[in-house]
């Protein structure tokens, strides 16, 4: 047995690269992904079930907006601030884009000290990094009230076509929940970081399984995707 | 891991961690100075994509460096930040490949539009 399991590892680590590497890896007869472990890899599948979620919102709001003939409302000014008299286009959903690449910097910089066993490290770094995601749900908050109180509602707004406040607080909504889930799964990890749980090998609260540092990389994982998602959001529905 | 083992079941079991850890045992460790670079980038990028909106770019200028930027960025962050240029094309074309469905779904849904505006414009009188 420990034979076979040398003979295997060995095996591994020679294949090939490229489309003949792809072929080879998803051959009836091997495991599809050689280096990656099943956290990672059901991570990566379930942000690809994600990427359809938010990609069915976006273009469902293109259907909306290509297709109604009332003109649509102009996000740069809904979305301006006046700060001292001086009307700003966009600023706050500015601040807030800059709020979580900063966030998906300092989660980059936690999984590389989480990996050279740096535990107190990591875990400042994941702190800061869930602080600024509710940095982030705390802007999102506002900019929620203040268009509410403008009468923004997803049946109609003061501006044009009727379409906009549902698009608006679906996407911006769904996208602000997996922030907040973000930022409580960010301290539950950083919290097992910080104690060593992944150094003793303690076992999980949930799935009774010992720990590995590749949590905080399957985290970050999840939190990039928050930033990517942005990103899309950004393009699609503020600057547009 | 195996001189702890007390039975034949828990002995087997032993030998499948071993070669769980060592099938996975290769981490993503990267320079700090990629992880930099690419931040730094992602700043300037962002304010790019604001400009566009602050210097008021219309037409198809505005329209495709707002595309441009986000395509880096979403590119920088999935390749860098995710390690995707560092995995095995096995994943990496499992995972990015199945997105462009939604592209194809972006193509029929704008010829739909296109044909409920068109509708619409016929048989409510264009709008206000």
């Amino acid at each position: 047995m420990a034979e076979t399991t040398m003979a295997h590892a060995a095996h591994a680590t020679a294949r090939p690269d490229g489309l003949k590497g792809i072929a080879a890896d998803w051959s009836s007869d091997q495991r599809a992904f050689k280096n990656v472990s099943w956290g990672k890899a059901m991570m990566w599948i379930f942000l690809l079930s994600d990427t359809f979620i938010f990609g069915c919102f976006l273009l469902s709001y293109m259907t909306a907006r290509m297709s109604t003939t009332v003109p649509w409302p102009n996000a740069s000014e809904v979305f301006g601030l006046h700060v001292g008299g001086v009307s700003v286009p966009l600023l706050l959903i500015a601040i807030m884009t800059f709020v979580l690449i900063s966030s998906s910097g300092t989660m980059a910089m936690a999984v590389m000290q989480g990996y050279k066993k740096n535990r107190k490290a990591s875990a400042i770094l994941m702190l800061a990094t869930a602080a600024l995601g509710a940095t982030f749900v705390g802007m999102q908050a506002f900019e929620w009230t203040k268009l509410i109180s403008e009468g923004v509602r997803p049946w109609g707004n003061p501006w044009g076509a009727e379409q906009f406040g549902a698009a608006f607080f679906m996407i911006t909504g769904f996208h602000g929940t997996h922030v907040t889930i973000g930022v409580i799964f960010l301290l539950i990890i950083a919290r097992k970081v910080w104690r060593g749980d992944y150094d003793t090998g303690q076992r999980g609260f949930f799935t009774s399984r010992r720990g590995q540092y590749e949590s905080v990389e399957i985290m970050g994982l999840y939190w990039h995707f928050v930033d990517l998602v942005w990103v899309f959001i950004f393009a699609f529905f503020y600057l547009w | 891991m195996t001189d702890t083992t007390a039975n034949g079941h828990a002995h087997d079991r032993g030998h499948e961690q071993t070669v769980a850890h060592v099938s996975t045992d290769q981490h993503q460790e990267h320079p700090i100075r990629v992880y930099l670079i690419v931040w730094g980038w992602l700043f300037v990028l962002s304010a790019c994509s604001y400009l566009v909106d602050y210097v008021h770019l219309q037409g198809i200028l505005r329209w495709s460096l707002i595309l441009i930027f986000m395509v880096l960025k979403a590119g920088l962050i999935v390749a860098v930040f995710m390690h995707m240029m560092w995995e095995r094309p096995a994943l990496s074309y499992a995972i990015l490949l199945p997105p462009v469905a939604v592209l194809v779904f972006v193509a029929i849904m704008v010829f739909e539009s296109d044909y409920t505006a068109l509708m619409r414009m016929t048989f409510f009188g264009g709008g206000p």
